[in-house]
């Protein structure tokens, strides 16, 4: 039997000692000032220039794609949107710097991950308009996305319950020996969650090789990060978990991207868990439901997006010379008409049959399913226009 | 054949599954080197290793996220929740995230080689929070299984299939018969199906119909009822969720009653639902009114536990209304 002692590393007192907030400064990384400019003791990341430009391409389709479907949910096209304004370097730069290998578990602001990995506008509508050629069989509300052959998971709506999950996929990696981990996006309103607790402790635990990567973007719907939890955001509940932990700038591509890229070597080195605290801000309001007006000020928002971290890879891109003001702004136009053009065309793409109502709850459907199956079809056929989505292909 | 009791035989398929399937891992708080609280793990860390075989922090919804992201992920995990009592921290990632992986994702992800063990029931003593029988909360979620052994034969062949069938199962043990119920158990691997129900004992007057601990009450009854000249047909359910509507019926069909006894209090507990659909497919062949003989609808009691159990007594005097109705 181990011969334990748990009091081994704790120092004496021989007074009352409160130990108050303030005893561990965590700074925030930021390599490139607001206005675009490096620190001049900051190092950039090692980035070719297309490298970059993906970075940046991909954060201006997002910017693009979010732009357009809060107006086609506006125009009742969609059912819902959710938009990843002024936080589209946190999720874009951080996916740059894993591998393919690497898995994606989000929340469901994280869509820059998506597109960097190469998810096709067509994709986004596929999912967005529950058509037949979703891969998710169109199950989900809009934003739900997943693609296994992407090794993005699908996206569920409860909040945090992916942190656990994150660190139970991180330990069938390590343990099937694959040059892998896993990176979970979550907020910091999500963190307040005891499946954020639970993951986090289970993964410096149990050595799983996960990043933990929370966006704290000041709000959950209307609750300010005040109101969600009096300590040093979340960077300093790393340290409470024996997590190794690095806080950033979350509008600054280069930091992300160099956060991200050494905690994936940790992660994988050492078996370990690391968590990132991206501080951020949501320029959109929380959903196409939401509306921000009730909850903050116009100038709050102003102060903000004077940070955009577009513009800010941008302008450096632009002073670098690896950057066409004209050609960029050609390739914004040409994204929007990219957009337009799908959703057009793929809005009229039809939905599931009725047949996969009852397939995926199991491997195969069960005596049950298939007869409420059978039952709804002969009603469907009874009433072929009170259900016009799948009457007419029965 | 050797002679095992529940325990013994849910440790046997365990140690067979682990060791035919390198992915196969099983965790839960103290199952480690200790063995778990009832021994069901006992040996398999110190044969298999600590990577396989693990004490995880003391957090049941913890547990059930990371055995989520572990079965998606392709591994084999066994999870074990120490008491049923204790599973309902864990019951948004059973009902929200494993019951409906799979559909969700249109089948691109599934945690379908997911199992979770837990013991079930009373008459330990335990009182409110070591007695209860959660079924019919978890049966009311499309995506699971559920499946419950009767004695250490249904439980290794039971125990082997649930962790080898691609759908998520929660294995529900009856802890009351853990080392009570003792028996042959063959030593070489089987399984027995999912979804299917056993006629344990023919009869022609009255069809008993229950799953787990509840069996061997069933039997009891039914032996009083044999000595007053009532035959009864004795249904072991074993999958609860999806359950045999077809050799139930057919039983039904046959006598003409059915009687349905369970722990969980009665109010909303699975005898309800299997009331509904036998009333729907036998209207014309019931003599009687479905019986239930199950828990009261209070909170599991301790002081009174012998009272609130739905006993042999209880059930052989539901017999007697039932056929003399």
């Amino acid at each position: 039997m181990k011969d334990r002692n748990h009091l081994s590393d704790v120092s004496l007192t021989h007074k009352v000692s409160v130990i108050d907030k303030g005893l561990v400064d965590i700074p925030m990384l930021q390599i490139l000032q607001p206005d675009g400019t490096p620190h001049s003791d900051a190092s950039l990341p090692e980035l070719a220039q297309e490298a970059v430009l993906k970075i940046y391409r991909t954060m201006r389709f997002i910017r693009v794609l979010d732009e357009r479907m809060v107006a086609a949910q506006r125009q009742g096209r969609i059912s819902f949107y959710l938009a990843s304004t002024g936080e589209e370097a946190a999720s874009v730069a951080s996916a740059a710097a894993l591998e393919p290998q690497d898995m994606i578990m989000s929340q469901y602001r994280e869509q820059g991950a998506l597109a960097y990995r190469g998810y096709s506008t067509e994709a986004f509508m596929n999912q967005m308009f529950s058509n037949e050629k979703d891969p998710n069989k169109g199950r989900q509300m809009p934003i739900h996305y997943g693609d296994k052959a992407l090794n993005f998971m699908t996206i569920s709506s409860p909040l945090g319950t992916q942190i656990p999950q994150a660190s139970g996929y991180a330990y069938g990696q390590k343990m099937a020996g694959q040059p892998a981990v896993t990176i979970c996006y979550f907020g910091e309103g999500a963190a307040s969650e005891g499946d954020f607790h639970a993951g986090l402790n289970m993964a410096a635990v149990l050595h799983c090789p996960v990043i933990f990567f929370c966006r704290n973007n000041g709000y959950a719907i209307s609750t300010p990060a005040e109101e969600q939890f009096a300590g040093d955001g979340i960077a300093s509940r790393g340290l409470g978990y024996g997590i190794k932990t690095i806080r950033v700038d979350g509008n600054d591509a280069f930091a992300v991207y160099a956060a991200t890229k050494q905690a994936r070597e940790i992660a994988l080195a050492e078996n370990c868990p690391v968590l990132i605290e991206a501080m951020s801000y949501r320029l959109a309001a929380h959903s196409t439901s939401d509306d921000p007006t009730g909850y903050r000020s116009k100038e709050e928002e102003a102060r903000w997006q004077a940070k955009d971290p577009i513009v800010r890879l941008g302008n450096w891109l632009k002073a670098k010379g690896w950057l066409d003001e004209e050609q960029d702004g050609k390739d914004v136009d040409q994204m929007r008409q990219d957009v337009l053009n799908e959703l057009k065309r793929v809005e009229k793409v039809p939905v599931c049959g009725i047949d996969d109502l009852v397939e995926d709850v199991y491997d195969t459907p069960p005596w049950h399913l298939k007869e409420q199956l059978e039952e709804l079809k002969q009603h469907i056929r009874q009433y072929p226009d009170a259900y016009p989505k799948t009457s007419g292909r029965l | 054949m050797a002679k095992m009791n529940l325990l013994q035989a849910i440790n046997n398929a365990l140690i067979l599954a682990m060791t035919e399937n390198d992915k196969v891992m099983v965790f839960g708080e103290d199952v480690g080197h200790f063995g778990g609280v009832f021994r069901a793990t006992s040996n398999l860390q110190e044969k298999f290793g600590k990577a396989r075989c693990f004490n995880t922090p003391l957090t049941e919804q913890g547990i059930m996220g990371f055995a989520n992201g572990l079965a998606s992920q392709g591994s084999v995990p066994v999870a074990e929740i120490q008491f049923g009592d204790y599973i309902f921290p864990a019951f948004d990632q059973i009902v929200n995230e494993t019951a409906k992986w799979r559909y969700r994702s249109g089948g691109q992800f599934s945690v379908g080689t997911l199992t979770i063990r837990t013991p079930y029931g009373g008459g330990i003593a335990g009182g409110l929070y070591h007695s209860q029988s959660p079924e019919a909360y978890f049966a009311h979620t499309p995506g699971l299984k559920i499946v419950v052994p009767r004695n250490p034969y249904q439980a290794k062949g039971l125990l082997l299939a649930s962790i080898r069938d691609d759908n998520p199962v929660l294995f529900m043990e009856p802890k009351r018969l853990y080392r009570a119920s003792v028996g042959e158990v063959p030593e070489e691997d089987y399984e027995l199906p999912l979804g299917k129900a056993e006629i344990v004992t023919q009869g022609s007057d009255i069809s008993l119909l229950a799953w787990g601990a509840q069996m061997e009450v069933m039997e009891k009854a039914a032996e009083m009822a044999d000595k007053v000249g009532i035959s009864c047909e004795i249904i072991d359910l074993r999958s609860i969720l999806p359950w045999d509507v077809e050799t139930v019926c057919q039983s039904v069909v046959k006598t003409g009653r059915l009687l349905i006894s369970h722990e969980a209090p009665q109010t909303g507990g699975f005898a309800s639902e299997i009331a509904a659909t036998v009333q729907e497919r036998c209207f014309l062949n019931l003599e009687s009114p479905i019986a239930r003989v199950c828990g009261l609808d209070t909170p599991y009691p301790l002081a009174h536990e012998k009272e609130y159990m739905p006993d042999h007594l209880k059930v052989f005097e539901a017999i007697k209304r039932t056929v003399n109705y």
